[in-house]
């Protein structure tokens, strides 16, 4: 009986196949042809109405000729101020909440987990929405509140400032998403197995010295993902600018994102047509853009990081 | 079985063609779904009284999905009769495509001024392919009772306006004007095109930029922002995060003066408003001048050019061109305006005002919406964005006119 089985020669195994299957044909139709035919419609234009192969005049078109340029660099900083201040404070933030809501001694940590996690699943257009009313200079309770403290000649119009607009939107979607990285880091430090910690006491090493000792290493590859999370997501980013600031981005600008430069390009807005070959150009030039930060994460940070298995 | 088939079919088609000498049923594509009711109660009763044998279904759909779903259908063949257009671009590229037929020889087109026909002709200024149905006019909507309380009167000049807007800002209970500027686009369509007219002659001045003669850093084009400029100072607190609900919010509550407005507004205001509403058109520099406001075409009527009712089709399309459709859709709809050159008969005491203007000043329409939005950079887009920059400081109106012209000039060749 058992000969039989070994002698039998390998059969065809079927099941990889079929379960394979449906997810091949899924996300080839939805992710790899649009990639693919985006990725190919970049190379296209249209010259004196008929469409022609132009190589990567669309890619230069819009490094370098001004009318195009402007915009694209100009969003590109904008965008990576955005990833800047989320890597500056979403992470470190989460990072601290997941370690205080981590402390057994912490009362109602449940409460608190879910309270800071809900903005994270509510819908954009609410959080915009509720925001600007905040900040309203006429009937927000950003100033009222502000005055109450002795603080009122604080306030001012920010998401109508240059200078102030995109950092004020950074702030909100930094308070929209801070508790992503918080849970997933939450998770990881519960996964630290107590006889580690309790080989630390019996070290020595206690509070702060065994949090960054410890904790913290046993943790980076989780603020690894949690990162490489943040700058996918901030690169894609649109739609709360969209919500708070209209596709034109404004004031002059200052807000605008790849995501909505892409969306006024593609889709055109007002009076603007939409121009799909150059939208077809920024699409892949953010797509390059991610895949760039991507691979840079994975080969230089992802291979490095120490991994410990309990 | 075969014969009673052929029986049956012959039937039907006489039953149909009996029918259709009877009655033809018009349908008529649309965007306007908050109208609904106003066509389906006023507008077509009204019609088909007049017009017995025809019947007119009014068939619309969502602002926003409007091109895309009638240029499918257009594509498809199942579109109605009678499109409702909009202005400019869009439908000249249906015309272009044939899907549109020209109306150059509709009995009563003949009604419509050439600014009021601009916006659905042909570039030559040929032909034109679609009926003006209604028009929004642009000024300044006051509230009156702030005005008497002041002992204040509307201005006709520019100095009498800022002198005015000074008094309710030395008062200082009421915000001399509401506008935003995080909008970008109140500041450029209720600003700049509200109050440009007068500096760049209306049509002369339009006419000269599209024929190149005149250039957006010249007086006419550039003054204007200058005074745009100076609004800055009578705008409420943090106008540059206001948007157009907290504008209009604003005013309707009392609290701020005057609204720079266009004529869509009356409906709402009229509503909302617990005080007097007064307009006044956009002040001119001296007195004696000649004013100019901004009258601009927002909804036109066309034949599908693969209509079957082609005839029907025309009856009703000169209809529109009628007074009496002028009159009723310009009373059922307060603040859109008929373009016809009949004089009509409005109820609304602030629509007559808007009204009036027409008679006393001259129209134009939009700078940027007619040719010289073709191209990237969008000129009315960067008139957005400079109006607002403008207004909150951050760029000189010299600097924002050579900007636009900067931007023009790289894709735009005026025809010799």
């Amino acid at each position: 009986m058992s000969s039989a089985k070994f002698n039998r020669p390998p059969s065809t195994r079927w099941h990889i196949l079929v379960f394979l299957t449906p997810t091949l044909l899924i996300y080839t139709a939805l992710m790899v042809i649009p990639l693919a035919s985006t990725l190919k419609q970049s190379l296209y234009n249209r010259v004196d109405d008929t469409l022609t192969f132009v190589g990567f005049s669309n890619f230069s078109k819009l490094l370098f000729d001004p009318i195009w340029a402007t915009g694209f660099w100009n969003a590109l900083s904008n965008n990576l101020v955005f990833f800047v201040i989320h890597m500056a404070l979403q992470n470190p933030i989460g990072i601290a909440l997941a370690a205080l809501l981590a402390n057994p001694k912490l009362r109602l940590a449940r409460f608190y987990r879910t309270a800071i996690f809900v903005p994270t699943i509510l819908s954009f257009v609410i959080v915009g929405f509720v925001w600007k009313l905040i900040l309203s200079p006429l009937w927000g309770v950003a100033p009222s509140m502000l005055k109450a403290i002795g603080l009122g000649w604080l306030f001012a119009p920010w998401l109508g400032r240059e200078d102030s607009a995109l950092i004020a939107l950074s702030l909100i979607s930094v308070w929209q998403f801070v508790g992503m990285p918080m849970i997933l880091i939450y998770a990881a430090l519960l996964s630290i197995p107590d006889e580690v910690l309790e080989a630390a006491e019996c070290d020595g090493i206690v509070g702060w010295s065994q949090f960054f000792k410890i904790k913290l290493p046993l943790i980076l590859p989780t603020i690894g993902i949690a990162s490489i999370l943040t700058f996918v997501g901030n690169f894609n980013a649109f739609d709360l600018v969209y919500v708070s600031q209209g596709a034109q981005a404004g004031p002059n600008y200052s807000t605008d994102l790849l995501g909505t430069f892409l969306y006024r390009t593609f889709f055109g807005f007002q009076l603007q047509l939409g121009d799909t070959y150059m939208g077809a150009t920024i699409a892949s030039m953010m797509f390059l853009l991610i895949l760039f930060g991507v691979c840079t994460y994975l080969f230089f940070v992802q291979r490095r990081l120490q991994r410990y298995q309990f | 079985m075969r014969k009673l088939f052929l029986a049956c079919l012959a039937a039907t088609a006489f039953c149909s063609n009996m029918a259709r000498a009877e009655n033809t049923t018009l349908t008529i594509e649309s965007w306007r779904t908050d109208d609904i009711a106003i066509w389906q109660d006023k507008i077509i009763p009204a019609f088909e009284k007049a017009h017995p044998g025809i019947t007119v279904r009014f068939s619309p759909t969502a602002p926003t999905e409007y091109n895309a779903a009638l240029n499918a259908k257009l594509d498809a063949g199942s579109a109605g009769d009678l499109i409702t257009c909009r202005p400019f671009d869009a439908s000249l590229a249906l015309y272009d495509k044939q899907r549109l037929v020209s109306l150059n020889d509709l009995p009563g087109i003949d009604d419509f001024s050439p600014v009021a026909k601009a916006a659905w002709t042909t570039d030559d200024a040929k032909t034109t392919f679609c009926v003006p149905m209604a028009s929004v006019i642009h000024g300044f909507i006051y509230n009156v009772d702030i005005f008497s309380e002041l002992g204040l009167s509307a201005p006709k000049t520019n100095d009498e306006f800022f002198k005015l807007l000074e008094a309710i800002k030395a008062d200082g209970r009421f915000v001399p004007m509401a506008l935003g500027t995080v909008d970008q686009w109140e500041a450029a369509t209720m600003g700049y095109q509200n109050i440009g007219p007068t500096y760049w002659k209306g049509e002369e001045g339009r006419l000269a930029l599209v024929g190149g003669k005149e250039k957006l850093t010249d007086e006419g084009w550039a003054e204007p922002y200058r005074v745009l400029k100076r609004w800055s100072d009578f705008l409420g607190d943090g106008y540059k995060a206001q948007t157009y609900p907290d504008s209009q919010n604003l005013f309707t509550l009392g609290r701020a003066a005057i609204f720079p407005a266009g004529s869509w507004e009356i409906g709402l205001f009229s509503q909302q408003a617990q005080f007097k509403l007064g307009a006044f058109p956009p002040p001119v520099a001296s007195a004696g001048d000649t004013c100019y406001i901004s009258d601009h075409p927002d909804i036109g009527l066309g034949l599908n050019a693969a209509s079957k009712n082609a005839d029907a089709a025309r009856t009703f399309l000169s209809w529109v061109a009628t007074e009496e459709f002028a009159t009723l859709y310009s009373n059922a709809l307060p603040g859109f305006f008929a373009l016809s050159k009949h004089p009509v008969k409005l109820d609304n005491a602030l629509a007559k005002t808007f009204l009036s203007w027409r008679a006393d000043c001259q129209s134009t329409i939009r700078s940027t919406y007619a040719i010289l939005s073709r191209g990237t950079p969008n000129l009315e887009n960067e008139t957005w964005n400079a109006s607002a920059n403008v207004i909150n400081g951050v760029e000189t109106p010299e600097a924002a006119a050579k900007r636009l012209q900067d931007g023009l000039d790289s894709w735009y060749k005026p025809a010799k």
